[in-house]
């Protein structure tokens, strides 16, 4: 018997195949394939091209570089735009203490934010817009995400330093940009002035914030065996996820207003941000639900077993792994509500759509240039849903390694 | 009133349950002494994993009384739970928490039911870790473990919290042959140590080496009762010698 032969020492794997005979296998192994390959490869480069060439020879950027401010705050007072300033600075700071902190995927955050501010700060090209106060301030902010990561690596400074900071600093920005009636130095700014990137964060973030305590209550009132609590619940999460968000958004601009006693105002951005709360609470409610349903049963039947109340069970056995479940939903969920906060152009907000709106139709010679406004949105968009998902998929990978049963 | 009974820790009379229409338990009686080792076998559907539940209240039982160490079960939610701190139990799919380290998983319902400190209650998990064999795995998770060694945690888990009665409901049944005797040989050696132990089990090397009374379950009912003697060398009834000749033979 010829053929049968022992080899001798250890078998190595197969070599993965060179690049050549990779395309021969994968794009010309027939005639159908090859011809897809000759008719959509010339088509892609195609496009990238001109993509490319488009955007840095033929594109009219002058709408944004004219008014970045606009598009950052809208008509927020330009005199008072140092309110602002201390937000983002303060946010900028206890993100860099969390790179110190944590690490991960918050040091890419944070290098990102720190590069695009310095390279507005040091651009070496001479515009009206982008004066030296502006290149300063954001110089200083770039230092102060660094000052914040270093502080954020000492020992003394503890994880719960840095939590309680992100608790309070959203408070203190928005008390700074609401401001106070009658006091000088810190007048109140109605919000009808605030808009641009301001709003579209204010409204998803906040939006992000309120809806998750909103919509794990809904999901566990869904599951209580109280009949008024469960009615309740289902009612909420049904009705709201009924309605498409703009009739919601209509119900809380006009309709709330109606039925509200004639003396009483309620501000118009937070009438939307009770919209986009209340209908991102319905949506998280029943992503939760269905974490709390892919927990097994035997986990309650052993925490019950050594003791621990319905209370304790819920927190420390059921929840924890019910989220774990469900956190890349969640996130996606949150991705589309960052999205979705473009409908409130509908109830007369300016967010960041409705600024490049109101600025393509500020002078006649921009109303050529709404592809570019329009691109330079999406990309703006596109950027901040990509570091969403991206931390997704961090968190996954991470408490991934932990669930495995 | 518990104390002239001393000897007697769990006392069931004419325990009835039912799923929907289905009569589960029918009628058992059954007296347990202090530090008793009881094994409960019978075939599938017999009854006998919804009894050794109905004694934690993991199941409720609809008719009957069922009093351990004192305290009658029923709707009152504090006799409940007292109950449940007197009694650790242990499942056949091990059911540890698989987002907690083994330490964690040990320490959780000390530092919570019981408030311990977490000095305390470490210190405990790892003496009890030391005894089940595995101190070395304390900082992995359940995942990580081979079967044997998540019920051996498991056991530890419910030791945790100094109980005075000890459930097993099929503790070896999803268990690799090769893993089974790591787990008998700690439940043996928990009997040895004078705990009050209730085992449904199918493994009679067990039985016969530690039990000191065994109750042959058959459709909600107990069907024969007596010392693991009694039981292999002279069974009364015909469905006894029938399933032990079954379960037996191989």
């Amino acid at each position: 018997m010829e053929n049968i032969r022992t080899t001798k020492g250890a078998i190595r794997p197969p070599q993965p195949p060179g690049p050549l005979k990779w395309v021969r296998d994968n794009l010309f192994n027939n005639w159908y394939n090859t011809l897809l390959t000759v008719v959509l490869v010339p088509t892609v480069l195609f496009v990238l091209v001109q993509s490319i060439l488009w955007v840095f020879t033929k594109a009219d950027w002058r709408p944004i570089i004219e008014n970045p401010m606009l598009f950052a705050v809208g008509q927020y007072p330009r005199d008072q735009l140092w309110r602002v300033a201390i937000g983002l600075s303060g946010i900028m700071f206890l993100m860099g203490a969390s790179w110190g902190k944590w690490g991960g995927l918050l040091r890419t955050i944070s290098l990102s934010f720190a590069i695009v501010f310095a390279f507005l700060a040091l651009l070496p090209v001479q515009l009206e817009t982008l004066d030296t106060d502006l290149r300063i301030y954001l110089g200083s902010t770039v230092l102060l995400i660094f000052i914040g990561a270093w502080l954020g690596r000492l020992k003394a400074v503890k994880k719960a330093y840095i939590l309680i900071g992100w608790a309070i600093m959203p408070i203190i920005s928005i008390i700074f940009l609401i401001g106070f009636e009658g006091v000088e130095k810190i007048p109140e700014v109605s919000t009808t002035f605030w808009g641009g990137l301001l709003v579209t964060f204010l409204l998803s973030a906040g939006g992000i914030l309120a809806s998750f305590p909103i919509g794990l209550a809904l999901a566990l009132g869904r599951r209580s065996s109280l009949p008024v609590v469960k009615g309740f619940s289902i009612a909420f999460i049904e009705t709201v996820r009924g309605v498409p968000l703009v009739t919601i958004l209509f119900m809380f601009s006009i309709i709330l207003v109606l039925l509200l006693p004639a003396d009483s105002s309620l501000d118009r951005l937070f009438r939307a941000w009770m919209a986009v709360t209340f209908f991102s609470a319905a949506y998280t409610a029943e992503n939760i639900r269905g974490g709390l349903q892919a927990v097994p049963i035997g986990q309650i039947e052993a925490a019950k077993a050594v003791g621990m109340n319905a209370f304790q069970t819920m927190l420390f056995i059921v929840m924890p792994q019910a989220l774990r479940a469900v956190l890349p939903t969640i996130v996606g969920q949150f991705i589309s509500l960052f999205k979705d906060t473009t409908l409130v152009v509908i109830v007369g907000i300016n967010d960041l759509l409705g600024i490049g709106r109101s600025v393509i139709n500020m002078e006649p010679a921009f109303l050529q240039l709404d592809l570019e406004v329009y691109m330079f949105i999406a990309a703006v968009y596109w950027v901040f849903s990509y570091f969403m998902s991206r931390a997704s998929a961090r968190l996954e990978t991470t408490m991934g390694t932990r669930t495995t049963l | 009133m518990a104390k002239n009974k001393a000897d007697i820790i769990i006392s069931c009379t004419d325990v009835n349950k039912w799923f929907d229409d289905f009569h589960a338990l029918k009628g058992i009686n059954m007296e347990i002494k202090r530090g008793e080792v009881i094994v409960i076998f019978g075939p599938s559907g017999s009854g006998k994993s919804t009894f050794i539940r109905t004694l934690n209240r993991l199941e409720e039982h609809q008719k009957g009384t069922i009093i351990i160490d004192g305290v009658e079960l029923g709707h009152d939610v504090r006799n409940i739970e007292k109950i449940r701190m007197e009694t650790g139990m242990v499942f056949q799919q091990f059911n540890l928490f698989p987002h907690l380290t083994v330490l964690q998983n040990i320490t959780m319902a000390p530092k919570w039911v019981r408030k311990w400190s977490s000095e305390k209650a470490e210190k405990v998990a790892m003496e009890l870790l030391e005894r089940v064999g595995i101190p070395e795995q304390a900082y992995k998770f359940p995942g990580q473990l081979s079967g044997g060694q998540q019920q051996r945690v498991a056991i530890a888990r419910a030791l945790a919290m100094q109980p005075t009665i000890m459930l097993f409901d099929e503790p070896t049944s999803a268990l690799d042959p090769e893993m089974i005797k790591e787990v008998l040989d700690v439940m043996i050696q928990l009997a040895k140590s004078g705990m009050t132990m209730i085992v449904v089990t199918h493994e009679m090397g067990f039985a016969r080496a530690v039990a000191d009374r065994m109750f042959f379950f058959d459709e909600g009912q107990i069907v024969e009762s007596g010392s693991p003697t009694d039981i292999f060398k002279r069974p009364k009834q015909d469905r006894t010698k029938l399933f032990l000749s079954q379960i037996l033979q191989h």
